[in-house]
Formats: structure tokens, C-alpha cells, sequence
């Protein structure tokens, strides 16, 4: 399957801002984020299709995965 | 911080000061002195450029000591822009400086019976107060230079521009920063307008020769400081987040959870964020030569602000904040950073609230005074502002006068104040708080956004209504005490996720004023904070049906997630039961 993944601010060093990725089908956030080798304290805020999930959430094909570091603004 | 000073501007035979000692008014500062202030002394059915209305200026409770991040200083009045009673706060250098000169509140009162233009100067043997008509209609920036030619470079000012002048209900109060540029602004409300009927241009402190406020127990004080310091350092929002990106960061996130407020709050995402973005503004300041890392004060060490270079690599503006980049951007339908900074700029040298002037622009948009995106039409409308031209005129009475006098229905206020750069039909919490919150839509007075978005001290799920009226209510008695001490409200990114660095803030409370500061007594602070506004505001006539959003929030589906704002009227009217 497919997974369109975003990642913002810090995340992006040494990574990439956007970019389609192939998994199999059934894959976790956590195997995502294992993958893009992002340690665990810095996956802080996850979306996917806009809605907040958790590590456990398994990806369906064509989802929009985003991952955010902690922030804060106002 | 002992006296209070105040200025009658009315008396015959021109301005007069008066010294006082604090008298009922001793504990508080910032927000619970302004408020207690204007609550106890303004008559609520006044009309807000009358004689009768008050502006009061308070540095907070640590203000003017070596604690870190004590700079914000509180102006409040009755609002012309609500109508009900207001603070607006504000960083950059004169709430220490205030604080170092002793004064715990300035209370300018009465009205000048001609049209006379003064400025106040305030230093360390007394106060002169000058009738300078050559000031008039003069831009912040240019105000502010001359100002340093008259008294020199160790200045700070509190100032209004031409739109205070012209008693706008948008206007801002200018407070200058670090580098003395007129950038921090107590924006919210029309306070402007209100030093405007009161005839003042210009508030100019000089704390020369006056030393830093000396806590009861210094050593506490400063071990307490220390911890309070490590804490926001330690946290990765106010110790790394804030000062590499600064507040834009959040455009991303906000349009990625679909709840950034787009073309006049039709949308909750927006295709050009990514262009807007506190990553993109960061990098291109790097690439300009600017630096995407400033404290607004001394004392900041958070540090969540930054400076705009011009193409050509010339000073243009501070970093523009998140809300401004929202409210002349996203919601404008303008993603050209370029633009967004020209405006952030003409706003504080006009002195106008950013986020007021760019959601009444959206509105003008939204009635086809231009269109959507149109980068260049926006500029054209915040300089008729400046300039007082009948268009710009409208335009600075904000959003909800501009959307009468257009015909537009969709008109994001709340108490007559424009909501900031979080849909309430997405964002739930912050929609509470909206509603709820004496001062008008106002993000800052119970930033739900962290538990909703953040997930910073929690997590309430945005897009349901469970859970949102503890959420804002907690966060809203927290606000008004943090408001009270001079504290960026910023370290409750650190306060809310680490309980040490929020017990470093209360010693560092109890030492400064030598009583035991727990934290019951900060929250019961924070209440009295909000009783007292939420009493003038039912003198003034406000009831609960002021205390709700704009009916398209509930009628309107926000895409993408195609939500309402669902929260019912019967739990709005329990936040502040406690
Ligand atoms: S964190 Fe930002 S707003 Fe707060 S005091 Fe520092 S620079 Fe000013």
C-alpha cells in the first residue's frame, strides 16, 4: 500500500518533507516511524488524515501520515 | 513597586499627577491590577472614549526582578471594540522598566477639554507631562526616533500611531523592544483608542539610576529563578521548539488538523501553508541575515522571537507572530511571506491589532472589496487605514463594524472582538474559551489549543465536545493568575508538563514578596481575576447570550473534517462555575 508521509520542523534534518512510501498492508505508526529511524520522544504529535492518532493505529492504503516533534506556539 | 501613579488628564489648567501608595490594591500586578482597577473605578456603562473610562498600565507581580521571563506588561480599560472590560499584554521592554521606576500602575484619567497632544516622560525624579502637537499623526517608528533624540538612547516607549489617534477600535498600544523598535504590542481591543481619547501619544520611562527590584529573600529568589530557567530549557517546546521556529510554527500543524481558519473561516486547511510556514520563515530570515532567534525583552529565554529582512537583506519587521501570519495570510487566501511581513510592519508603525485588521480584511474580501489572495489590495487597505480615508476608516473599526457596513454574514467575532487563528468548529476547546472569556475571542485567555493539538498538559480530542468546558475553564483561571505576574504566558508549555518547573514559579513568587505562594492561591487568583471582569462585564449589560459564537458556527460544516461547533449552550453557561 501507500502512504503519503509528512514530517515537520526538526524532523526534516537529514529526512524529507514529503514523500510517498510503500508498506504492506496492516502496518503500524510505530513501524513508520521505526523506519524513518525518528526516535520515540520526537514523534510527539501524529496525524493521520488530519486526525490525531496513536503508535498503534495501522495505516490503510492511501492514508496521509503526519508527524510532528513537540511544539508550541500562540 | 510601591505607588500608583496617577495622571488626570482633564483637570483645568492641564494634566496633573498624583502619587498614591498601593492602598486596597496591594498584591496585585498585571492582568488582577488592571482589572481590579478598571472593575473597581470605571463606571460600566461609561462610554470607553469618555471622560469616565480608565486605562491603566501594570508591569506583573515579578516584573522589574531578575526572573526570567517577567516582562509582559498589562493595559486594560472598558473596550470600545467590546464594550466590555478589557486587558491586552504585551512584551518588549517597559514592564521592567516601569517596575524599576517604582510604580506598581499608571492610571490615566479624565479627558483634555481640547484637541492637545501630550507626552509623559517618567524617570527617576518624577514625571514631566508636555503638551507636543508636532506629534501629530506620527507613525510609531517615527515617533520613536525622535523620542531618542529628546531623551536619549536609554528609553523605552509606550505609544500609540495614527489609527489611537484617530480612536480606531483596533488600535494597538506600541511597547518598544530590546533594540527600542516599536514591535510589541498590547493589541487586543482598541486600547489605543482609548490613550487617544485620553490625549496621549506617548509614554516614554527611563529607569536610569534606578536599580532591580530587590526580593524579600534574594537567595530563594534567585535559587528559585535558577530551577524555573532550567525547566523551560529542559522542555522541548520552550527550550527548543519556540526559539528555532517561534510561534509560526504552528501554521503546519493547525492546517494539517484542518482547523486553520482559511478565506474567512470557510475552510479549516489551506493549500499555501506549507509556503507561510514557521519552517520556511525561519530558513528564508536565516538566508536574509536576520535572526529567527530574539527575546522581546531582557529576561526572555525562551526567546520565540526573530527579525524579517527585506530582500534586500534591510531590517523590515520583527518575525511575524503565527496569528499574523493566519490572520493576513491563510485566512486571507496569501501565502507570500513578502507581503505578510510588509503588513505585519504597516500594522505596528499605524498601530493597529494585527489579528483585528487581518480578519476585518478577510471580511472585506469576503464582500468583494477584493479578492481572496490578492497580496497587493491588502496592503492598500491597511495604508487607507493609516491614512484615515473613508474606506480605512471602516477597515479600523474591525471586523464586526466592517461586516455591518458590507452585508456579510460570515463574521468571526465574539463580544464584537475577531476570533484568532483557530476554527472553533475544529478546535472545541479554544471555541469554549471563545465564547466564554470576558475579554472576547481571545486565544490567549485559555490556550486549549495544547491539550486539543499540542498534546501539551493532556490530551482532550479537538473535533468532540467532551471535555472542552473543564478544559477552557482550567486553563482560563491558570491564564489570569500567570497574566498577574508578569510571566510570558509561553511557560505554560513548561508549567503545564513539568509540576517542578510550575513549584519554581510559586517560590519564585513567595520570595519575591515574602509570603507562602501555594498553588491553591494562584489558582484562587486566578478566579477572583475573572470574577471581578466577569462583574463589570454584567454591569455593563452583558449576559449569558454574549457568552456564544457567531451562529454560522453551528450551521456552517468545516472541511474537512465537516464538524460544527456542538457544544451546548447549558455547558458554555457552567465554565465559570466553580
Ligand atoms: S517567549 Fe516570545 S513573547 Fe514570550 S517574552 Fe520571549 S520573545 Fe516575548
Amino acid at each position: 500500500m501507500k502512504i503519503t508521509v509528512k514530517l515537520f520542523a526538526t524532523l526534516r534534518t537529514d529526512r524529507f518533507e514529503q514523500d510517498v512510501l510503500h508498506a504492506e498492508s496492516g502496518t503500524s505508526v510505530q513501524q513508520m516511524i521505526d523506519m524513518l529511524t525518528i526516535p520515540p520522544d520526537e514523534a510527539a504529535i501524529i496525524f493521520v488524515n488530519g486526525r490525531h492518532a496513536d503508535l498503534r493505529t495501522a495505516l490503510s492504503d492511501g492514508d496521509t501520515l503526519s508527524i510532528f516533534p513537540p511544539i508550541g506556539g500562540g | 513597586m510601591d505607588k500608583i501613579l496617577r495622571i488626570d488628564m482633564g483637570s483645568s489648567g492641564g494634566p496633573k499627577c498624583t502619587v498614591s501608595d498601593l492602598g486596597g490594591y496591594a498584591g496585585f500586578g498585571g492582568r488582577a491590577m488592571t482589572s481590579a482597577i478598571v472593575a473597581q473605578e470605571v463606571p460600566p456603562l461609561c462610554h470607553p472614549l469618555g471622560a469616565e473610562n480608565k486605562l491603566v498600565i501594570a508591569p506583573g507581580l515579578l516584573s522589574g526582578t531578575i526572573a526570567a521571563m517577567s516582562g509582559r506588561l498589562s493595559i486594560g480599560c472598558k473596550s470600545p471594540l467590546t464594550g466590555g472590560i478589557k486587558e491586552s499584554n504585551a512584551g518588549g521592554q517597559p514592564a521592567q522598566v516601569l517596575a524599576r521606576l517604582g510604580y506598581a500602575a499608571i492610571v490615566i484619567e479624565g479627558k483634555p477639554a481640547g484637541d492637545d497632544l501630550y507626552k509623559i516622560l517618567i524617570h527617576k525624579d518624577g514625571v514631566a507631562i508636555t503638551a507636543d502637537n508636532s506629534l501629530k499623526m506620527m507613525l510609531n517608528y517615527d515617533l520613536v526616533a525622535k523620542m531618542k533624540q529628546e531623551f536619549g538612547e536609554k528609553i523605552c516607549c509606550i505609544s500609540i500611531g495614527p489609527a489611537g489617534e484617530m480612536k480606531m477600535n483596533a488600535a494597538s498600544i506600541a511597547c518598544t523592544d530590546m533594540e527600542q523598535r516599536p514591535t510589541r504590542h498590547c493589541g487586543r481591543g482598541g486600547v489605543g483608542a482609548v490613550m487617544g481619547a485620553k490625549g496621549v501619544k506617548a509614554i516614554v520611562l527611563d529607569d536610569t539610576g534606578m536599580p532591580v527590584r530587590t526580593p524579600r529573600d534574594p537567595e530563594k529568589f534567585r535559587d528559585a529563578n535558577k530551577r524555573f530557567v532550567e525547566g523551560l530549557m529542559k522542555h522541548p517546546v520552550t527550550g527548543q521548539g519556540l526559539p528555532t521556529y517561534g510561534t509560526n510554527v504552528l501554521t503546519n500543524i493547525m492546517s494539517e488538523a484542518g482547523g486553520y481558519p482559511t478565506f474567512n473561516f470557510q475552510q479549516g486547511s489551506f493549500d499555501g501553508a506549507s509556503k507561510i510556514s514557521g519552517e520556511t520563515l525561519a530558513e528564508l530570515e536565516k538566508k536574509r541575515g536576520a535572526n529567527p532567534t530574539h527575546g522581546c525583552h531582557r529576561g526572555c529565554v525562551i526567546r520565540c522571537s526573530g527579525t524579517y529582512n527585506d530582500k534586500n537583506g534591510n531590517f523590515l519587521t520583527k518575525q511575524p507572530e503565527y496569528e499574523t501570519v493566519w490572520s493576513h495570510g491563510g485566512n486571507c487566501g496569501i501565502d507570500d511571506l513578502d507581503a505578510i511581513a510588509m503588513l505585519d510592519f504597516l500594522d505596528d508603525n499605524i498601530g493597529v491589532d494585527t489579528i483585528e485588521m487581518g480578519a476585518t480584511i478577510g471580511v472585506a474580501m469576503e464582500a468583494g472589496i477584493a479578492k481572496f489572495g490578492d497580496a497587493e489590495a491588502a496592503i492598500a487597505m491597511v495604508k487607507e487605514v493609516g491614512q484615515g480615508t473613508y474606506l480605512g476608516r471602516i477597515l479600523g473599526g474591525g471586523a464586526a463594524v466592517a461586516g455591518k457596513v458590507f452585508g456579510v454574514e460570515r463574521v468571526p467575532v465574539v463580544k464584537g472582538q475577531a476570533m484568532p487563528a483557530y476554527d472553533p468548529r475544529a478546535v472545541k476547546g479554544i471555541g469554549v474559551t471563545y465564547a466564554t472569556s470576558p475579554m472576547g475571542a481571545d486565544h490567549t485567555a485559555g490556550y486549549a489549543v495544547t491539550a486539543n493539538i499540542l498534546k501539551v498538559g493532556g490530551y482532550v480530542d479537538p473535533l468532540k465536545s467532551d471535555g472542552q468546558i473543564e478544559l477552557s475553564r482550567d486553563l482560563q483561571i491558570a491564564t489570569a493568575a500567570v497574566d498577574s505576574t508578569g510571566m510570558c504566558i509561553f511557560i505554560a508549555f513548561a508549567i503545564l508538563d513539568q509540576p517542578e518547573t510550575f513549584q519554581s514559579l510559586l517560590d519564585m513568587l513567595s520570595a519575591c514578596h515574602g509570603v507562602s505562594i501555594t498553588a491553591d492561591g494562584v489558582v484562587d487568583l486566578g478566579k477572583n481575576v475573572l470574577s471581578m471582569e466577569r462583574d463589570f462585564n454584567a454591569r455593563a449589560g452583558f449576559t449569558k447570550d454574549h457568552d456564544r459564537l457567531p451562529r454560522f458556527f453551528s450551521t456552517e460544516k468545516l472541511a474537512p473534517h465537516q464538524v460544527t461547533f456542538d457544544v451546548k449552550d447549558e455547558d458554555l453557561d457552567r465554565v465559570f462555575n466553580w
